[in-house]
């Protein structure tokens, strides 16, 4: 049973630039996860400005009956969130690789353009890893 | 006066020793320079061809200096003057300076008594940079095969040297070659030397 669910990669103004699905039941189509994206997009501005905490960053986890969402915003506004079984630990800490590969195999890239999706082969090949070790580290467990 | 004797006073320049030059620059900060040289020369171009070509020239300038450089600084001002030894100050002097490592292989080609080859798993200037499909064979080794031009070139070895990705068996990445198509006189000389 696979952990992790899906990822999704939104650049600052909520359009979708990276979707990935790793859970076996019901694919989501393409308009499903643009809309997906952009409405997290708006809630996690939304929650921002109704938090009754000063400075609040907006929402970091969003547990459900069936899902967790983790979320992880970056200084520059671009937001990684992982949908995940409910009660999977480590994600925050899974995010921050997923954060470091963007930030060396995306942005180090000459032929990435900012804010556009990313079709970078070494990103999907270092993304694949990592999540496999944390599958691994799971079931280690 | 005060403050003699601390540091060594050299009255000529040139007496003064020249500094070791080890120290390492982060890999990041490469990275992004590199990723701007190449951003900046593809607005300054219209075809792969001439990307190529351009990579290829920042990179001769930087093969001449380190040349001139490396001679000064390791071989106590002598240089290479054949053929074999200028390829191996090559893979193991100016990679381990500019690389930290020495390169993984020099191989001589079997098809052309002219070429070699100095092949990377992982080219260092292709750790993070990811090759369009539409952009075919390009390689942005291509700036590796410059600076190797441009030592060979200022050593008196004028030869053609070119990046090229080889793809290797059970291994998701291809590896880069260098390739060095030396001109004739340097084979007809190197034949004379015996």
């Amino acid at each position: 049973m696979a952990a992790i669910y899906s990822l999704y990669i939104i650049n600052k103004s909520g359009g979708l630039i990276f979707y990935k699905d790793y859970g076996s039941s019901g694919r989501m189509d393409t308009n499903d996860s643009l809309r997906v994206a952009s409405l997290w997009h708006s809630m996690h501005a939304i929650s921002q400005q109704l938090s009754p905490v000063a400075g609040c960053l907006g929402i970091e986890l969003l547990e459900a009956d069936t899902f967790d969402l983790h979320c992880f915003q970056s200084l520059t506004g671009t937001k990684f969130f992982v949908v995940s079984e409910p009660g999977t630990p480590h994600m925050d800490g899974l995010l921050k690789v997923i954060y470091e590969l963007y930030t060396d195999y995306v942005l180090k890239n000459p032929f990435y353009e900012m804010e556009m999706p990313i079709r970078c082969e070494l990103f999907d090949i270092n993304l694949t890893q990592a999540i496999q070790k944390d599958r691994v580290a799971l079931l280690g467990r | 006066m005060i403050g003699v004797g601390k540091i060594k006073q050299y009255t000529n320049v040139l007496d003064k020793p020249l500094s070791k030059g080890k120290q390492e620059v982060s890999l990041s900060a490469f990275a992004f320079l590199f990723s701007e040289l190449v951003q900046y020369n593809q607005t300054q171009v219209d075809n792969i061809a001439e990307l190529e070509r351009r990579l290829e020239d920042a990179g001769y300038s930087v093969g001449a200096r380190v040349l001139e450089l490396l001679c000064h600084r390791d071989k106590g001002n002598r240089r290479e003057t054949r053929l074999l030894g200028i390829l191996s100050f090559v893979h193991s002097t100016v990679w381990k300076v500019l690389f930290g490592k020495v390169a993984d292989s020099l191989e001589k080609g079997t098809e052309h008594e002219d070429e070699y080859m100095i092949s990377e798993k992982e080219l260092l200037v292709n750790r993070f940079i990811s090759i369009p499909k539409d952009m075919g064979t390009f390689n942005c080794g291509a700036f590796v095969a410059g600076i190797v031009r441009g030592v060979l070139d200022s050593a008196g070895f004028p030869a053609v040297v070119t990046a090229h990705f080889v793809p290797m068996e059970g291994q998701q990445r291809p590896r880069t070659t260098i390739l060095i198509k030396f001109a004739e006189e340097v084979l007809q000389r190197e034949a004379r030397l015996g």
